[in-house]
This record gives structure tokens, C-alpha cells and sequence, in this order.
């Protein structure tokens, strides 16, 4: 299964990730990095899918995408 | 895309690891990460220049893994030219704010692609001076409120907002222009085919070229990250319509 | 007129407005964008014209072409900007218009940084641009003394038809302090502006120009504006003394922001016996050559300390009006550093022997 990982130290909680995720299974944690943001954070990673839609449009690249196995070749980047 | 383990989106080589400066929500950040999955799609890294113009994207140099040149207000096509003429080999580009190019540049960049000078350009027009706090730019929209505008740009007193690429096609000389966007994840994945045809160009050694990128500035804007993706999307691209306005082949230059 | 506390920035677009000034043209820069945010609301109020140009290059040539009205223009910028207007300020002088310019510096060359700096002395004092010309330059070292000085600038510019300059720093434009504006702001008389290009109606064409293709007549032109530049070394030159006293040791050389800092560093000294007098140029084209000379050459003075936020520009004009009559020092720091009192303090002690006589000789206080 697919998994998110969010770079703390990049993440500034601007909180575009969290509009285009087509599964909406991101949300803004409350938890404050030690930048003084609100990070993101995925609350549902089983239902990632995989298609980097999050990390496209993240403005810091704190967003990583890892296949684990399953690739959804959905689209090219 | 780098080849580590499964990764299927990771940081570009050619974007170093530090935190920028840009405001939250700020899409500079976006750009600058297709400028770098660019340079390392078609192996340039190594021998790229970039040139950081003055503004909010000055400090470019921090974040883009190559070498770079500061340039002075607006003279970055100035110094693209002097350094390709003498190397045309490297692959040289600008990054310059609409304040940069689209202001005090403006002649630059107008004889540059005139010349057909072999370098990128990357334009950002987000509508207002963002490093020195919001004042108006040649970009900013009718009644767009600003630090120098107050009441709203009065086009009566001021004039209509300037188009960069549509002025540049009317130019003779053969060149690759598109205005790009992306303030949502279908044009951010537009706007990198662009930058990366502009790279092609210049490794071809084709042409000049120009990708204006519509970008958001939150903070001057006033707006959260996502209603300056909406205001970019409702109001910007009425006035500045997206697309491809010149290659190389339109001038019948084989 | 009650005391406002206004930003450094606000009060100087203020103080021009007061002036009479009715044309602004600027171009966004740091750290004085201030003063084209408070116009664009200001300037509409008395029906005056505010515009953000392109560029300074243009910013400079349009003062160039508002000046021509014969109506009251000024701009403001900062060290990279006042740069890019050094042609056209050759141009306003060489076709003797009036108009005045604010010079908020910061640390250079080149983009240097944003903080404050004195290092566009040689520039604003040498002539930046090309050609036999001066501008006569005012530099404040409060923000109440920015606002005079630019009410005086836009009446000096006027009697003398010649760019006039004031320069502060981030500094004097970031701060804020109290300001008191004159009630009713007064000037000498000054001769009507005939020259001004209004249309030639009832009267010959007028002509504003700086070409003079016949040698004979370019250097007719170069030698009434140096009569003008003496002139102003006769009539405008100011300058200020603190605590300037017979027994003074160190006399220091220092002017806007660092001028004030040494003041406090005076007051500390005198306290721990040691005696120092500042002299500070307000006035620094033109420079005040004789005054400095009269105050340096006294029996106790060991050493003159010029002290900038350069690496030592004020300094060249401070030794040409000594010419080797005495010792000259420098202390400056650069980059948009402003020195502390302690610092300079440090500097003068290492400069001279404390006055023993005053106090009992095991009294030492470090």
C-alpha cells in the first residue's frame, strides 16, 4: 500500500495539500512543528492511492511518495 | 525522479535541502521544483547557470542546486546574454518576479528575445511587488488593491495590466513563449511540460525562450493559500489566458 | 502644532508636502517604500500628482520633465535606486532645474543589504553622475531634523535651480520619534520661474537643455553652475557642535544616525573624564571646511576621530580641511552595522591619555 510521509521541518501548514487530495485523507494536524506550524498530516493512509497529487502541489516538497508495491501509473509527471 | 528504493516522488537533486523562505502557500516553491526535476530529467544540473533576479525569488540561489549569478534589478537578460554569448554551451536561465521583468526589465527582456538569445526565461507574474510588501505592479489587476494602489489599480490613471508573452510574440525573431499556471496539481503538471520544452530548446541551442508562470502570493494578496489559488484561477486567467503564443516552427525557422 | 510620533519615512513625505511639494515619482524599494505608501494617499489630498514609475531611471527623468513646470517635485529612494538616477540628476543640474531628492541609504555596493549605511557619501557629495556638477546635500540625524531639512531642501532647491539631496538611513527612515510640522511653513522670497516651459504665449519660446555643442558655451554653462556651487559654500553651509569645550582631548567628526550615538558617547566619557567634542556636518556639499578647521586645530586637541558607517568616505573631506594641522583617526563599521556607544568609546580611550588632573589619580574606572 502507498504511504505519505510529511517532512515536519519543510511543512509551513499551508494547507494546499490537504484541499487537492482526491481521497481527502489528509487534514492539519494540531500538533505545531518546530517552525511554530500547523503540519500536515495523512488521518486515513490505507486509502492512499498512490497518485502524488499531495506532492505535486505541496510548495515545499516536504512530501514524499512511496509505491510499496502497488503503482498506479495514473497519469505521467 | 530519483531512483531510491520505491519512491515514486522525492525530491529533485537539483533542489538543495533548505527550508525557503517563501511564505506559506507561496507557489515559488512549486516552480522552483519543476525548474530542478527539469534539470535533472534532462541531466543539465551540472552544467546550468542560474540567475536570480531582485525580489521575493532573490534568494533562488539557496534552493536551486547549481551555479547562479545575482543579478541587479530587471538586468538579468542582460547577464544571461553577456555569460551564453561567451558559453554558449552552458545552459543558462533567468527566474525573474513580474516587478523584475515586467517592470524595470522590461527592455531587457524585450531586446534579449529580439536578439533570439539562446536562454530560458521563467517569469513569475504574481500581480504585486512581493519582497519589498506589497506595492503595485505592471501585472496588478484592475482594481487589485495594493500597497501603492489603495483604492484598487485605477486602469483611467495607471493603464491595463501589461501582457508579458503576448507583447514578446509580436517580436519577429523566432522564440518559444507559453504562459503557464499553477495554482492547482493539472497546471502545475502543464506548466513543468513547458519549462521542460524551454530547457529542450536551449539544449538544442533552438531559440529563446519564455515560460510566464502564473504564480499566488498569499501575504500581499491577503488571501489564505487556497483562496489566492481561486482569485489566481477567477480573476488572473480572464486577463491572462493560458497557452503556447510562439515556437520556434511558427516562423517557418527550420 | 502638537508633536506626532510618525515613522521616519511617513514624516519626510509630510515635511514635503508641507514644502509645497505637488510631483512624486518613486519606484518601490527597501527601506523607504514607506514614503510612496503614505503619498499615494496623501498627495491626492492637496491635488498633487503621485506616480510609481517603471524604474528609477525613469523615476529620475520624469522629475526631469515635472521639474520643467516649474511646480515643486521630489522622489525618494534608496542607495541601488538613487543609483540608476545619477544621468538624469547630471541632466537636472546641468539644465538648472530644481527638484529635490531622499536618499534613505543602505549597506552596498551593489545589492548589498537593506540596513542602514552612510557609504553613499562620495556619491551624493562627488557627483554620481557624469560632468562638472554638485548637488547640494543635507544630512539629518533625527527625524524631526529630516522633516526641516527637507523643508529647507525644496526652498534651496528653488534658489539655487539645482538638485538638492538629502540623505538619511534605514535608520532615520525606519524610526519613529516625535515630530512637531510649523504651523505655517515660511520662505524667503524667491524670483518668479521664468524659465519654466508653460508655453510660449506673450513670450519667447523657452528652452531647458543641457547641450552646448560650442565648447564656449558648454563651459559658459559649467562656470554659472560653479558659481552657484561657491555660492552655496558661502551661504548654505550648517553644522552643529556638541559639547565642544577648551579642554576637549578628541574632537569627533560624525554625522546623521552615528552622530547621535556618539553624542551619548561623549555624555559617558565626560562623566569618566575624559573630554571629547563632536562636530557634526549638516550640511555635507557643502562641506564646512573652515568651521571643521577652526574647531580641530585647537592647543588641546590630540586627535580628530572621524567615526562613519562606512569604510571612511566623510573621512577624505575631513583631512583635505585639516591638511595635516592634526592627527586624523577613523572608526567605522559597515554592512548596515550600527555601531554601539560602547564601542566607540572603546575606540576614543584607546585615542587618549584620560585627563588626570580633574580626578584623584587612583580613581580608575574601567
Amino acid at each position: 500500500m502507498p504511504d505519505v510521509t510529511i517532512d515536519k521541518n519543510h511543512c509551513k501548514g499551508c494547507g494546499l495539500c490537504v484541499e487537492v487530495c482526491p481521497q481527502g485523507i489528509l487534514s492539519m494536524s494540531k500538533e505545531l512543528t518546530v517552525r511554530g506550524y500547523f503540519c500536515a498530516h495523512v488521518h486515513d493512509p490505507s486509502r492512499c492511492i498512490g497518485c502524488r497529487i499531495c506532492a505535486i502541489t505541496c510548495p515545499d516538497v516536504a512530501i514524499e511518495v512511496h509505491a510499496n508495491g502497488t503503482v498506479f501509473n495514473l497519469f505521467e509527471y | 525522479m530519483a531512483e531510491q528504493s520505491n519512491a515514486i516522488f522525492s525530491r529533485p537533486e537539483s533542489l538543495t535541502e533548505t527550508v525557503t523562505h517563501y511564505c506559506p502557500g507561496c507557489t515559488h516553491g512549486v516552480i522552483h521544483r519543476l525548474i530542478a526535476e527539469v534539470l535533472d530529467e534532462l541531466d543539465l544540473r551540472e552544467r546550468a547557470l542560474g540567475i536570480a533576479p531582485v525580489g521575493c525569488s532573490v534568494l533562488a540561489y539557496n534552493y536551486i542546486n547549481c551555479d547562479f549569478l545575482e543579478a541587479a534589478h530587471g538586468r538579468a537578460p542582460a547577464f544571461a546574454t553577456g555569460f551564453k554569448r561567451l558559453r554558449p554551451d552552458m545552459i543558462v536561465f533567468t527566474y525573474q518576479g513580474d516587478g523584475d521583468l515586467a517592470s524595470i526589465g522590461t527592455n531587457e527582456i524585450i531586446h534579449a528575445a529580439n536578439r533570439g538569445e539562446k536562454f530560458t526565461t521563467i517569469f513569475i507574474n504574481n500581480a504585486v511587488y512581493g519582497m519589498t510588501g506589497g506595492q503595485m505592479a505592471p501585472t496588478t489587476m484592475p482594481g487589485q488593491v495594493t500597497t501603492t494602489c489603495p483604492m484598487g489599480r485605477d486602469v483611467a490613471q495607471v493603464g491595463q495590466p501589461i501582457r508579458i508573452v503576448e507583447m514578446l510574440s509580436a517580436l519577429v525573431t523566432p522564440a518559444y513563449l507559453e504562459r503557464v499556471a499553477v495554482h492547482t496539481p493539472l497546471h502545475i503538471i502543464k506548466a513543468k511540460r513547458a519549462i521542460k520544452k524551454a530547457f529542450s530548446y536551449q539544449k538544442e541551442g533552438r531559440c529563446f525562450s519564455l515560460v510566464e508562470v502564473l504564480s499566488t502570493c498569499p501575504t500581499n494578496w491577503g488571501k489564505t493559500p487556497y483562496e489566492a489559488t481561486e482569485w489566481l484561477n477567477d480573476t488572473m486567467i480572464p486577463y491572462y489566458p493560458l497557452g503556447c503564443l510562439k515556437t520556434p516552427n511558427d516562423c517557418g525557422d527550420e | 502644532m502638537a508633536k506626532v510620533l510618525m515613522k521616519g519615512n511617513e514624516a519626510i513625505a509630510e515635511a514635503a508636502i508641507r514644502a509645497g511639494a505637488t510631483g512624486y515619482f518613486c519606484y518601490p524599494i527597501t527601506p523607504q517604500s514607506e514614503v510612496a505608501e503614505y503619498l499615494v494617499k496623501r498627495m491626492p489630498e492637496i491635488g498633487g500628482v503621485f506616480l510609481q514609475a517603471e524604474s528609477e531611471v525613469a523615476v529620475g527623468n520624469m522629475l526631469f520633465g515635472a521639474a520643467a513646470t516649474g511646480k515643486r517635485v521630489f522622489t525618494s529612494s534608496s542607495s541601488p535606486g538613487i543609483s540608476l538616477m545619477q544621468e538624469a540628476i547630471s541632466y537636472i543640474a546641468g539644465a538648472q532645474l530644481p527638484c529635490v531628492i531622499i536618499n534613505i541609504v543602505r549597506g552596498g555596493p551593489g545589492l548589498g543589504g537593506i540596513l542602514p549605511a552612510q557609504s553613499d557619501y562620495f556619491q551624493a557629495t562627488k557627483g554620481g553622475g557624469h560632468g562638472d556638477y554638485r548637488t547640494l546635500v543635507l544630512a539629518p540625524s533625527t527625524v524631526q531634523e529630516a522633516v526641516d531639512l527637507t523643508m529647507q531642501a525644496f526652498y534651496l532647491a528653488d534658489k539655487y535651480c539645482n538638485p538638492v539631496m538629502i540623505i538619511g538611513d534605514g535608520m532615520i527612515g525606519q524610526m519613529m520619534e516625535a515630530v512637531e510640522f510649523p504651523e505655517k511653513h515660511t520662505e524667503p522670497e524667491l524670483p518668479p520661474k521664468d524659465w519654466a516651459t508653460t508655453g510660449a504665449k506673450g513670450r519667447p519660446p523657452n528652452l531647458i537643455k543641457s547641450l552646448f555643442l560650442d565648447p564656449l558655451a558648454l563651459e559658459k554653462n559649467n562656470l554659472i553652475l560653479d558659481e552657484k556651487y561657491e555660492k552655496m559654500k558661502k551661504e548654505e553651509v550648517r553644522f552643529e557642535l556638541y559639547n565642544v569645550k577648551p579642554r576637549n582631548k578628541v574632537l569627533i567628526i560624525s554625522y546623521g544616525t552615528i552622530a547621535r550615538i556618539c553624542e551619548t558617547v561623549i555624555d559617558e566619557l565626560e562623566a569618566e573624564g575624559y573630554s571629547v567634542g563632536l562636530f557634526r556636518p549638516i550640511t555635507v556639499f557643502p562641506f564646512p571646511e573652515k568651521a571643521l578647521k577652526k574647531e580641530a586645530i585647537r592647543a588641546n586637541i590630540q586627535t580628530v576621530l572621524t567615526v562613519e558607517m562606512s569604510t571612511g568616505q566623510m573621512l577624505e573631506d575631513v583631512e583635505r580641511a585639516i591638511a595635516g594641522a592634526k592627527q586624523v583617526k577613523f572608526y567605522g563599521r559597515t554592512g548596515g552595522i550600527v555601531p554601539g556607544p560602547d564601542e566607540v568609546k572603546e575606540q576614543i580611550k584607546k585615542l587618549v591619555s584620560k585627563e588626570s588632573s580633574r580626578k584623584p589619580p587612583g580613581k580608575k574606572k574601567d
